[in-house]
């Protein structure tokens, strides 16, 4: 079994880089490396994660500094290349911002900050970041944002959904898109998106924070697991 | 070059200095301050820098435990060792007026400025508590007080990327203009890599690291030191500005550094900025080898202005800013750390040997001072001031006996008390997850506990104090505050360790403020003594009073307690809620039920009643090891204590406080007499000394056993049911409940208390 390198970009105002990498290091066969914002070197690993925090502040736009950093523009061409790209929370928001995947993240409906545990279900299994769960399952990731309410031109929306784009909802318990469980105001309830290709992910909620019983939920892991996997690893 | 106004005693005193001690500066310097020297004492000397007023009553606490690494004052925060070459750095410190004037700036300065405390010894911060307290939630202002304040909480943290993990807030009249915001950070750093905040060496070169320094927050600690008056509104300008950006690089380049082993002394720069830093830093090297001294040229430090003069410089309350003492040589080697983090790192003077705080600027020497002088300990003045035992005349309630009382109404409308319902407004406002160590959700355990990566250990953290009783009875508060802070970390299974305080209090001249204040002092000693759980530092916030109805009032005394524990294994960690249905419910504790300072009092009788409730210091450590003996031996599946709002609360809220796991009860509780004011002590009495657990039936003989060896009262008093919720006396239900209905009343009354909408 080939280990499977991956990359984990700190940002200045990054602040969950250290719990992915962790996360990470706790699937066999994983190991993370720490790419720093100012290289241009992705060091040789196979996949990249943008996590979570405040990149460079967002005192602007969330993510909208980050997309300029001269790392990113490595992390473009990977993607560009096909290679697996996942963005966590702040991560999400560089990768709108950065036009590697569509549509915009804005402040949520109820004007506050939500730091809580939440649904959500898995409306596609088929990509290389979601095929260890079933389709329709609900899993239990927490989220912590101020502007993960995502929205798009009705037409973006309406190829999101007819492409499979969607990979993750708001739900509740019982796997139905409610607007209760909608708590940031998402358009259709999206709480995670796929590029058209299926290379790049995007959520607000955080699998890193859902991969330990200890901490109230191991429903994270089987996105690292889908990924390391089809990466020839774990 | 500006003129700089002449000093004398009027100037001394517009700075809030009196007589005697501007006569004592011209002692000790031999001549009349320059400006920027009297800009330098009136902040060192300061109520805040000083603790003029209050230090020879702190130094009554007990300060002195086995694992205490250092002592009170010693360094900016406290540090204890548990075990596995790591130490918990730890400290409470309030900002109260700052949020008064500035309510979202003041709370984000004051998260900011204690997390610097902490890293500035070397450690990561790793979770925040907060401790708010604000005037009534009717009040339009309050409502404006309590966005701000949250918010700026809010963004701070979850930008810097610490987890707000628990707190608490409360809702009283005498709060009204002047509310307390005490923030707690809780750091943790290896044996080896702490550091001192002490300037040593000399030729060691000092550098400024961090933001530049510019004109906010000049006299931030004066400000501090005096009350809120109309004028308070013009301080504006003494609230600093927050950047929590600026605060994550400053962290991540200083702890780099630190790690270069190239750093020699470290402080940050908060009240009083760069005077405080380089005086006490100063002081505590010539105190540790008996030579120091630092002389710096403002000329090098980077302003954010031009033009700024000496007096502003030293004076600058600019955040994210820290003092290094390099090894000399290696300084290159830290600029280039803080360099990579896009960091300022600038020398601006060295460490000298001839005890002098010496600053230069346009090539004269603006202030020449010995450091000594300056700080506590060393010149700074020390006070006694009188006190004078003022009762409250608040009435002792005369308890309603007719049958006619509805409890299942009013354990409802008590659940859904501002001070009691769901603070979930608050919390989820907070990042409570980041750095994925927090174990549990707020609210489902009784202190906030988070797990040691690389170890089996976690650690418990809790603030705590009720000021009603320590309004009605400082004593017994200030022991109160302790002992319910050390009850809530042992009900989660951890063993209480350490203190640190952050005491809140009206005019230290008025001798029933400093009465209360000495004798509130007095309740937390004689609790941390029975506990062993020293008090390893915090601050004391004085000046706190506003006008209610045109009159000047203080607000209720408030020590806040924050306190650590150790859980040595995380597998231990009990929950505060019902966890099987068929245990048995198990109250543990027995004491002399009254109404006395109980929440239940003020809603339904508009009293707090003529005393505190009873406190038994031996109880309640009999109480803590039981709990921690339980949780150790695995025998118990909930642990929560009975505090605001009595038992009806306590059942109530370990019903519903998983909202993954809501259980009901049926509880049959036993009383002599069994009429109604019995009744309403029965259910609301928050009388000390007491948890309810519950507990596996087939375990219940072991709890007891256990109790009993221990001393500690126990009783079964009912059982943990699917669905469902009752309570009756001597047999007789009294009230019933569904689980809906409790958490209706009980989960959204904060935010309509508030009318939050309206925001």
């Amino acid at each position: 079994m080939a280990d499977v390198t991956v990359g984990i970009v700190v940002f200045p105002g990054s602040n969950c880089d250290h719990d992915t990498e962790y996360a990470v290091a706790s699937f066999p066969g994983a190991k993370p490396v720490m790419l720093w914002h100012n290289d241009h070197d992705l060091k040789g690993c196979d996949a990249v994660i943008l996590p979570g925090g405040f990149s460079y502040g967002d005192y602007l736009r969330c993510g909208s500094i980050a997309r300029f950093s001269p790392l990113m523009r490595e992390v473009i061409d990977f993607a560009g290349k096909g290679r697996p790209v996942l963005g966590i929370c702040n991560g999400f928001q560089v990768l709108v911002e950065c036009g590697l995947l569509e549509g915009a993240l804005i402040r949520n409906a109820g004007r506050k900050f939500v730091s809580r545990q939440t649904t959500i279900s898995v409306a596609n299994n088929t990509t290389i970041f979601t095929d260890r769960y079933e389709k329709g399952e609900v899993l239990r990731v927490p989220v912590a944002h101020g502007e993960g309410n995502y929205i798009a031109s009705p037409e973006t929306i309406e190829s999101l959904e007819s492409n499979g784009q969607v990979a993750f909802r708001y739900t509740d318990a019982g796997g139905n898109a409610t607007e209760e469980a909608n708590f940031n105001g998402s358009m259709n309830n999206i709480a995670g998106i796929v590029n058209r290709q299926g290379n790049v992910l995007g959520l607000m909620p955080h699998p890193e924070r859902a991969s330990e019983a200890l901490l109230g939920s191991e429903d994270g892991r089987r996105l690292f697991e889908s990924l390391f996997a089809h990466l020839g690893g774990a | 070059m500006n003129t700089e106004p002449e000093v004398n005693l009027k100037l001394a005193q517009e700075h809030g200095l009196n007589e005697e001690e501007y006569a004592k500066i011209c002692d000790v310097l031999g001549r009349t301050p320059s400006f920027t020297e009297l800009g330098i004492y009136s902040v060192m000397w300061s109520e805040h820098c000083s603790y003029k007023n209050s230090i020879a009553v702190l130094k009554t606490l007990p300060r002195d435990g086995a694992s205490l690494l250092t002592q009170a004052g010693e360094e900016n925060a406290g540090l204890v060792d548990i075990g596995d070459n790591l130490a918990v750095a730890f400290k409470i410190e309030s900002h109260n007026h700052p949020s008064a004037v500035e309510p979202y700036q003041g709370a984000a300065t004051g998260v900011g400025g204690i997390h610097r405390d902490i890293f500035t010894m070397g450690a990561r911060p790793v979770a925040s508590l907060d401790s708010l307290r604000f005037g009534s939630p009717r009040d339009p202002r309050v409502r404006y007080l309590v966005d701000g304040v949250v918010r700026g909480i809010g963004d701070y943290g979850n930008s810097f990327g610490v987890p707000t993990v628990a707190g608490e807030i409360y809702f009283e009249e005498c709060y009204t203009g002047n509310p307390l915001v005490n923030a707690m950070s809780v750091g943790l750093v290896e044996h080896h890599k702490t550091v001192s905040a002490t300037a040593l060496g000399k030729g060691n070169p000092v550098l400024i690291v961090g933001s530049s320094t510019g004109r906010d927050g000049i006299h931030g600690a004066t400000f501090a030191s005096e009350e809120l008056s109309e004028a308070s509104e013009d301080k504006r300008p003494s609230v600093q500005v927050g950047d929590p950006f600026a605060e994550k690089l400053l962290l991540e380049a200083t702890l780099e550094a630190i790690a270069t082993g190239a750093v020699s002394g470290l402080q940050d720069m908060g009240a009083a900025g760069l005077t405080s830093s380089t005086s006490e830093m100063s002081a505590r090297g010539i105190e540790k080898t008996g030579s120091g001294g630092i002389e710096i040229d403002l000329d090098l430090t980077p302003a954010r202005e031009k033009g700024m003069t000496a007096y502003e410089l030293m004076l600058s309350e600019s955040q994210e800013r820290m003092l290094i003492v390099a090894e000399k040589g290696r300084e290159q080697e830290i600029i280039d750390v803080y360099k990579k983090w896009d960091v300022n790192a600038v020398v601006i003077g060295q460490v000298t040997d001839d005890n002098m705080l010496r600053v230069r600027q346009h090539g004269e020497v603006v202030a020449e001072i010995p450091a000594m002088s300056l700080v506590l300990g060393g010149g700074a003045p020390v006070y006694i001031r009188e006190a004078v035992e003022k009762k409250p005349d608040t009435p002792a309630a005369d308890l309603v006996t007719d049958s006619s009382l509805d409890f299942k109404a009013l354990s409802l409308q008590l659940l859904s008390r501002p001070n009691i319902a769901s603070k979930a407004w608050v919390y989820q406002q907070y990042d409570s997850m980041v750095q994925t160590n927090t174990v549990t959700p707020a609210g489902q355990t009784d202190a906030a506990v988070i797990r040691i990566k690389g170890t089996k250990k976690g650690l418990a953290m809790k603030t705590d104090c009720n000021s009603r009783y320590v309004y009605l009875n400082p004593k017994a508060g200030g022991a109160i505050a302790v002992a319910e802070c050390a009850r809530n970390i042992a009900c989660t299974g951890a063993k209480p360790l350490a203190v640190t305080n952050c005491l809140n209090f009206g005019n230290p001249y008025k001798p029933e403020v400093y009465f209360q204040f000495k004798t509130a002092v007095e309740g937390m000693g004689d609790a941390c003594r029975m506990f062993d759980t020293p008090v390893t530092g915090g601050n004391v916030s004085f000046y706190n009073e506003t006008s209610l109805g045109g009159e000047r009032t203080a607000i209720y005394p408030t020590p806040t307690i924050g306190m650590i524990g150790l859980l040595d294994d995380i597998g231990n960690l009990v929950e505060s809620t019902f966890r099987e249905a068929g245990d048995a419910i198990v109250l543990l504790g027995d004491p002399e039920l009254a109404l006395d300072g109980s929440e239940y009092l003020v809603m339904q009788y508009g009293t707090p009643g003529a005393d505190s409730p009873a406190v038994d210091l031996k109880h309640e450590k009999n109480l803590q090891e039981l709990l921690v003996t339980l949780a150790a031996k695995k025998l118990v599946n909930s642990a929560h204590d009975v505090s605001d709002g009595g038992l009806a609360v306590t059942l109530a809220e370990k019903s519903i406080m998983n909202h993954d796991r809501m259980l009901g009860f049926e509880v049959d509780l036993e009383c002599a007499n069994s009429d109604s004011a019995a009744r309403q002590k029965l259910l609301f009495s928050e009388a000390q000394g007491r948890v309810v657990i519950s507990v596996d039936p087939g375990k219940a003989g072991a709890v007891i056993e256990e109790a009993d060896r221990l001393n500690v009262p126990v009783r079964v008093i009912g059982k943990v049911l699917p669905v469902g919720a009752s309570i009756a006396v001597n047999g007789k239900p009294v009230a019933e409940f569904s689980i809906d209905e409790l958490l209706h009343a009980y989960n959204h009354a904060l935010e309509s208390a508030l009318h939050l909408e309206e925001l």
